[in-house]
C-alpha cells in the first residue's frame, strides 16, 4: 500500500467525519480508527482502472463500516445532538453564520443513514452506484434515503419541524 | 421522451445526467415550476453542504493520524497520543491554548488556532446577541455568582470588566462548550441597544504565556479583536466600527491585565 496516497485522502476523510459525527475530536478518532483499520486490511483492497478514486471509495467504505458499528455502540455519535461552537467555521463565501448554524443543527437531526447518503453524494460527490456499493445497499435504497434526507433537511431548514426529534436506530444492512 | 421520475431531479441537482437526458429533463421542467424549484433547492443544499467544515481541508493533518498509517508503530504511538490528549485535557487547556503552545513550531496551525478562536467568539456573538428573552444564562444582577460560576468552570479567576465609561452595561454571561474546556461569554449592552460580547478561554496552566497584540477578524457585520493575556485568551465581538471596538478592547485589556 502506498502510504502517501492515503495521506492525500486524510483531509477529506476528516471533513466528512466532522459533519458525520458533529464533533471535531470524535471525527479525528473515527479517521484514526479508519486509517488503522485500512492498514490492517489493505491486502483486501484491489486497485482497478482508476486507483485514486477506488482507494478513496474504499477508505470511505472502511469508515462507513466503523461508523455503523460504532453508532450501535454510540461511541462516535453520542454528542450529535449537541451543537459545539468549535465545529462551526463561519468563514467562507457562501453561507452566513446563521444559515451555517441552522444547517449544522439540521444535519445533527437527520437519521444517521440519511445523513451518510447526503454527505456521500452531495459533499463527497460519489455517484449513486458508488454510494450503493460503499454502504452495501441496493441503489434503490440510496435513492429513497437521499430523497427522504433532502426533504427532511429542507423541512428542518425552514423551521417547520420542532428542533428536538427522536432519532431512529440505524438499521444495519447485511 | 421517457418518463420523468424524482430520481431525474436528484440526478439533475447532483450533476449526474448525461447531456441528452439533461436537456430532456430541463425541457420538461420548464412547464413544471414546482419540480424546478425542488431541483434548484437541492442543488442549493449541495452547495451549502460543501461550504460546511471546509476548514478541515486546510488544517494540517494531526500527527496521530499520520502515525496511524504505520502499523508497526501505531499501537504504542496511539497509546502515547491518547496519554498526551488526556494530559492536555486534564490541564483544562482549551484546544486553542493547546495548539498555540504545543504546536508553536508550526506557524500555520498557530494562526489557524487563533483565527478559529476568534471565529468561535463571533459565532457565539451571532447566536446569542440577538436574543431578546434569553441573551444570557445568568443576569448581571447576580454578578458575583456569575463570575464565580464561570471562574470555576474555566478553572481560573475571571473578572467581568466594567465598560460603563464607554456606555456599555453588563447584561450577564453564559458558559459555552469548547473542544477541551469551557468558554465564557460576557454580554454588554449600551443605551442604543447595541451589544458586544467578551469571549474567554483559559490557557494551559503550565504554558509560558506570551502576550499578543490585538488581532482583528471580521465576518460580515460582526468583527472581533482577540488577544492573549496571562492565562486567558480573549475575544471581544460586536457589530461596531473597528475604532470603537478597539477602544473597548483596550479598556478590557487595561482593566483585566493591570
Amino acid at each position: 500500500m502506498d502510504r502517501n496516497s492515503i495521506i492525500a485522502h486524510i483531509p477529506r476523510l476528516r471533513r466528512y467525519a466532522r459533519l458525520l459525527t458533529g464533533d471535531a475530536h470524535r471525527a479525528d478518532d473515527l479517521v484514526q480508527d479508519t486509517l488503522e483499520r485500512a492498514c490492517i486490511k489493505w491486502q483486501l483492497w484491489q486497485p482497478g482502472a482508476e486507483p485514486a478514486l477506488q482507494l478513496r471509495a474504499w477508505l470511505f467504505t472502511v469508515m462507513h463500516n466503523l461508523f455503523v458499528n460504532q453508532v450501535r455502540g454510540k461511541a462516535y455519535a453520542a454528542r450529535r445532538d449537541a451543537v459545539s461552537m468549535d465545529d462551526i467555521d463561519i468563514e467562507g463565501p457562501v453561507l452566513d453564520p446563521g444559515v451555517r448554524l441552522d444547517l449544522e443543527r439540521a444535519l445533527r437531526q437527520l437519521p444517521a443513514d440519511q445523513l451518510e447518503i447526503v454527505l456521500l453524494v452531495a459533499l463527497e460527490d460519489f455517484s449513486y452506484a458508488e454510494a450503493a456499493i460503499l454502504i452495501n445497499v441496493p441503489i434503490g435504497t440510496v435513492m429513497s434515503r437521499l430523497s427522504r434526507a433532502r426533504k427532511r433537511l429542507a423541512e428542518l431548514m425552514d423551521g417547520v419541524v420542532p428542533t428536538k426529534v427522536s432519532r431512529p436506530q440505524l438499521k444495519v444492512m447485511k | 421522451m421517457t418518463m420523468m421520475t424524482e430520481d431525474d431531479l436528484h440526478a439533475l441537482a447532483d450533476g449526474r445526467l448525461g447531456p441528452e437526458r439533461r436537456a430532456e429533463v430541463e425541457t420538461w421542467l420548464a412547464g413544471q415550476p414546482e419540480a424546478r424549484a425542488k431541483a434548484d433547492a437541492w442543488r442549493a443544499q449541495n452547495d451549502a453542504l460543501r461550504a460546511l467544515a471546509r476548514e478541515a481541508l486546510d488544517e494540517p493533518v494531526p500527527e496521530r493520524l499520520i502515525a496511524a498509517l504505520n502499523p508497526q508503530r501505531q499501537r504504542w504511538l496511539t497509546a502515547v497520543a491518547a496519554a498526551l490528549v488526556a494530559s492536555v485535557t486534564m490541564s483544562a487547556a482549551g484546544w486553542f491554548g493547546h495548539a498555540w503552545y504545543a504546536a508553536s513550531g508550526s506557524s500555520g496551525s498557530v494562526v489557524f488556532a487563533a483565527k478559529r478562536f476568534a471565529r468561535d467568539a463571533m459565532a457565539a456573538h451571532v447566536v446569542y446577541s440577538p436574543e431578546v428573552r434569553h441573551p444570557v444564562e445568568v443576569a448581571a444582577a447576580e454578578q458575583q455568582h456569575l463570575v464565580q460560576w464561570l471562574s470555576k468552570r474555566l478553572g481560573t479567576q475571571l473578572k467581568a470588566p466594567l465598560l460603563q465609561a464607554q456606555g456599555f452595561d453588563l447584561v450577564g454571561g453564559r458558559l459555552l462548550p469548547g473542544d477541551n474546556g469551557a468558554r465564557a461569554q460576557f454580554m454588554y449592552q449600551n443605551a442604543g441597544g447595541e451589544r458586544v460580547t467578551l469571549y474567554l478561554s483559559a490557557m494551559p496552566k503550565n504554558a509560558t504565556t506570551i502576550p499578543t497584540a490585538f488581532r482583528f477578524e471580521n465576518n460580515g457585520p460582526v468583527s472581533a479583536f482577540y488577544w492573549i493575556d496571562r492565562d486567558l485568551s480573549y475575544a471581544l465581538s460586536g457589530d461596531l466600527q473597528r475604532s470603537r471596538l478597539l477602544q473597548l478592547s483596550e479598556l478590557v485589556y487595561t482593566q483585566l491585565g493591570g
